[in-house]
């Protein structure tokens, strides 16, 4: 925290700047698709959210897996400050998700391998956020949520590969398969900016409420002693 | 051995347990996570006439037969095809070629009435342009817009 706190103004800057880029470059300067038009601009929000739901609960999984293990705070304080950000940004991707299958496949919802199993994590993330604070003992809460984080990763993989194991609406991967993307470049360029800015977003939010959270946990202390006299 | 080995241990155990637990269980429901059946599987008799469910593949080149709100057409998936009855709006990307997944039932002559239509987009991305000259330069790959 010493070496990330001093870098949170930089880092900010850079989340501007790279998400002011990504916008322009998705919304203005990239082409319309050859069979969606316009409307394939939801793209560059949806995919870097639905990128960002998978990797917010890696890293989360990572940090409960160091806090099981090592029992390292700051990594139970990592995963619980990560939650509600993966959830919003899962939360982002199931509403521009919605929102692009209604004019391209012609419905709001099914329910598809894909669809049904990022729901699922959203949900994950609804009960780790409730877990953690289930417990009158904030260690406590932290602990069973990270054995709720390990259990709930099983479903990572799951909507990875949940669009080549079985037929879906949803299509399958366009960036990361075997065989390159299958993507033109003019479009793939404003998506891993876009990408890049998320994850910039989410490192920023992060700090901010990981110190928060210290914070919060150094003011309990305090309390606790003085109550203790 | 230490604490945090055995620790370790215990999570990588659970972990294997718990992935093949889900694997397993997936395997179970294979059929039921299925989202549409294809041609092939109708014809083959894997579907039961008169239940309700989903049917996907491409529609065939020249098969579309609109009589007002009424159409009919063909969907393959490159070996068998099967017909579709259809009364309603089509959804903006139904197209001859075009992937397309279709919710009705099924009768005894294995013709389909479809209460609903969806379209299914393709994972691939390029500017209308790069589509044209794909086209023209003969390197449009076969089945690119399924």
């Amino acid at each position: 925290m010493a070496i990330a706190a001093p870098c949170l103004p930089w880092l900010s800057a850079a989340t501007v700047i790279c998400l002011a880029y990504g916008l322009y470059l998705s919304l203005i300067a990239s082409p319309a698709d050859y069979q969606q038009g316009e409307t394939v601009r939801i793209m560059y929000v949806h995919v870097p959210s639905a990128w960002m739901a998978l990797f917010v609960y890696t890293a989360m999984a990572v940090a409960s897996l160091v806090a099981v293990i090592w029992r390292h705070p700051l990594a139970e304080i990592a995963a619980q400050a990560s939650a509600p950000i993966g959830a919003a940004f899962t939360f982002c991707a199931l509403v521009t998700g919605s929102l692009w299958g209604k004019p391209m496949w012609g419905t709001w919802w099914v329910w598809d391998a894909r669809l049904t199993s990022v729901l699922i994590l959203f949900f994950i993330y609804i009960a780790h956020m409730a877990l953690t604070s289930a417990f009158d003992d904030p260690a406590r809460g932290r602990r069973a949520a990270a054995i709720l984080c390990l259990v709930g990763f099983v479903n990572v993989p799951i909507i990875k590969f949940s669009v080549e194991w079985w037929n879906t609406l949803h299509q399958p991967a366009s960036v990361i398969k075997m065989g390159g993307p299958s993507i033109h470049a003019d479009m793939l360029w404003p998506l891993l900016v876009m990408a890049l800015a998320f994850k910039l977003l989410y490192l920023c939010i992060l700090i901010v409420r990981m110190k928060n959270e210290l914070t919060a946990a150094r003011i309990r202390s305090l309390t606790a002693a003085r109550a203790r006299g | 051995m230490g604490r945090k080995q055995r620790r370790l241990i215990i999570i990588l155990l659970s972990a294997l347990c718990l992935a093949a637990a889900a694997a397993l269980v997936m395997l179970a429901f294979r059929d039921n996570i299925v989202f549409f059946f294809g041609p092939s599987e109708i014809k083959a008799g894997k579907v039961q006439p008169g239940k309700r469910i989903r049917v996907g593949g491409l529609v065939v080149e020249g098969s579309v037969v609109k009589v007002g709100e009424k159409v009919s057409f063909g969907i393959t998936d490159g070996n068998e095809s099967v017909d579709i009855h259809y009364v309603g709006i089509l959804p903006d990307l139904f197209r001859e070629g075009q992937g397309i997944v279709a919710e009705g039932v099924l009768n005894q002559n294995l013709v389909f009435t479809a209460s609903e239509v969806l379209a299914k987009h393709d994972e691939n991305y390029m500017p209308p342009e790069v589509a044209e000259a794909l086209k023209k330069s003969g390197h449009w790959k076969e089945g690119m817009e399924q």
